[in-house]
């Protein structure tokens, strides 16, 4: 697999100099491949908010370098801006960043500034809002009368619009009902569909994370410990627990029960793999 | 942009005797400290007041470093003052310098260097005071130091609430500025480049989402104030009881004593 984003030996450090420094990111080494679907989970306060903001150059690392398609995203002005366009980052609560009459020149704000000609605009703003579920009708109202749902769905619309090849989401899913959730983690697989493009999603919800994504990268501390495969990832156990973690319900039921003496592989952590190793094991069992 | 970087006004927690002192010695302290400031007219008055500042800021252990950042955005103001003392102050005897229209004369010289120390020192030690002084400390010092006002139906408690208000959503309003603008910048916004008419009309994603968030900001606090029966100041109680210690009688007696040092000093030209 080919890399898209990658970070070498990216550190930041916040306030430099003053009694508040802290250094949020240390040392890191990051590489997200095309066409992935990653997730990356961390506690409160761990660096994840600070790294997604490197990879599209929002924030500039202290020491260290972000490559974007190879290529260093500082090098030029020109580059930093372009790759803004080409990383999409949708921001935790981004309902806060509307600010529109109609929500149709909401989400025409980032293609509009990429200096796309009305046609274009008009095209990419119909398909966003389709994207993420949003009628016709919802076009012209202004963004301020909707329910939050909807606000987050025109502000994911927003970013969908550049139709970037990465697209970065901090906990899209953050304060919505259980149908909510589920309607935008579809909305976000259309679009990694469609487009083929490389998805980042950020969440502490384990459960969520190992129903979606193909690899998982944990953030702790300013430092990326492991990474891999939601299974990989899950066998850490422990050391999840002590990052304030956890692992998914289905996860723990396993090691606990291999830890009580049950002879059974503990890297489950979907109700569909547990029934599996469950009956895989009883039918070991009878035989 | 980092917003985040501004320390104007802020505060650095610690334990030092300065720290310690109750925030009304503090007011005080520095109000005296600014009359002495006022009254200094020669170099002994500049010196003993530099002395005295650089001595505080060696207890409270304020980094030189933050001190000076601080200045910043009032250096251009110094240096402006700085300059037209130096060149439009009146002297007698030969100038110094003189060139085109300017002439600078011995007294511009000495009006130029008092003038900025004088600025420079004066928020010095008003930073200090916000340095070492939380904003809660700060407002309750003021609240009764006002108390007075009362009598003369001066509303004191809605004001110190007010105030106390306001310093606490200080940080949080920067802090949302700084997402709000990360966010649009995500989608390709100019905050930086273009002219005076773009750069504002850059402001309007900006300003738009941070008012609405402002305003629900101080409707769920209204809320949450009245949810646990906030009535205003009648009758209301305090956690932390404001007391005078015998350090901060010292330290009031020290601050009228270099007024009156400053004042006498400034009697004789010094």
């Amino acid at each position: 697999m080919e890399a898209i984003i990658e970070t070498r030996h990216l550190s930041h450090i916040y306030s430099a100099g003053t009694p508040f420094e802290h250094g949020a990111l240390v040392d890191v080494d990051f590489t997200a491949y095309q066409g992935e679907y990653l997730g990356i989970i961390g506690h409160t306060g761990s660096g994840k908010s600070t790294l997604i903001q490197h990879l599209n150059g929002l924030l500039k690392p202290t020491s260290g370098q972000v490559l974007f398609a190879g290529k260093d995203i500082w090098e030029t002005k020109e580059r930093t801006r372009q790759t803004r366009f080409q990383v999409g980052l949708v921001f935790q609560y981004p309902e806060y960043q509307l600010f529109e009459e109609t929500v149709y020149k909401d989400i025409s704000f980032g293609p509009r500034n990429m200096g796309l000609d009305e046609g274009e605009i008009d095209r990419r703003v119909r398909q966003a809002a389709q994207f993420v579920g949003l009628k016709d009708a919802v076009l012209e109202k202004s963004p301020f009368e909707l329910s939050g749902g909807q606000k987050r769905r025109v502000a994911i619309a927003g970013v969908i619009a550049m139709e970037p090849s990465v697209l970065i989401l901090d906990e899209p899913t953050a304060g919505l009902d259980p149908v909510g959730v589920e309607s935008i983690l579809g909305n976000i697989h259309d679009y990694h569909q469609a487009k083929n493009a490389t998805i980042l999603i950020v969440s502490h919800s384990m459960e969520e994370m190992a129903r979606t994504v193909d690899r998982i990268v944990v953030v702790d501390d300013g430092k990326i410990p492991f990474s891999g495969t939601p299974r990989e990832v899950f066998a850490h156990g422990d050391e999840l627990e002590k990052m304030g973690l956890g692992v998914p319900a289905m996860t723990r039921v396993f090691h606990r029960l291999k830890s009580m003496g049950v002879d059974i592989d503990p890297s489950v952590y979907t109700i569909p793999q547990a029934r599996d190793a469950v009956l895989a094991k009883l039918g070991r069992g009878k035989g | 942009m980092a917003l985040k970087d501004i320390t104007l006004g802020q505060y650095f927690p610690g334990t030092t005797l300065i720290h310690r002192l109750d925030p009304r010695t503090k007011i005080l302290g520095t109000a005296a400290y600014i009359v002495a400031l006022f009254l200094a007219k020669g170099p002994g008055g500049y010196a003993i007041l530099l002395a005295v500042l650089a001595a505080l800021i060696a207890i409270s252990k304020i980094g030189l470093k933050s001190i000076l950042r601080g200045m910043k955005p009032i250096l251009i103001i110094v240096i402006i003052t700085g300059l037209l003392n130096l060149f439009y102050t009146p002297g007698q005897g030969a100038p110094l310098l003189s060139f085109w229209v300017f002439s600078i004369y011995r007294e511009g010289v000495w009006a130029a260097c008092a003038m900025v120390l004088r600025i420079a020192m004066l928020i010095t030690c008003t930073f200090l005071l916000t340095y070492t002084t939380s904003p809660i400390q700060l407002t309750d010092a003021l609240e009764r130091l006002m108390n007075p006002l009362k009598a003369v139906k001066v509303p004191v408690h809605e004001l110190s609430m007010m105030m106390s208000i306001a310093l606490r959503f200080i940080p949080t309003l920067i802090e949302e500025t700084d997402k709000i603008m990360s966010a649009q910048k995500a989608r390709g916004a100019d905050f930086d480049s273009g002219s005076l008419v773009q750069k504002a009309r850059a402001l309007v994603p900006l300003l738009v989402p941070l008012f609405i968030s402002a305003f629900r900001r101080a409707d769920e606090l209204a809320v949450a104030m009245e949810c646990r029966c906030y009535h205003g100041g009648e009758g209301r109680t305090r956690m932390r009881q404001l007391k005078l210690a015998g350090r901060d009688f010292a330290a009031l007696f020290l601050a009228v004593a270099l007024c009156v040092v400053i004042g006498v000093l400034a009697r004789f030209g010094l």
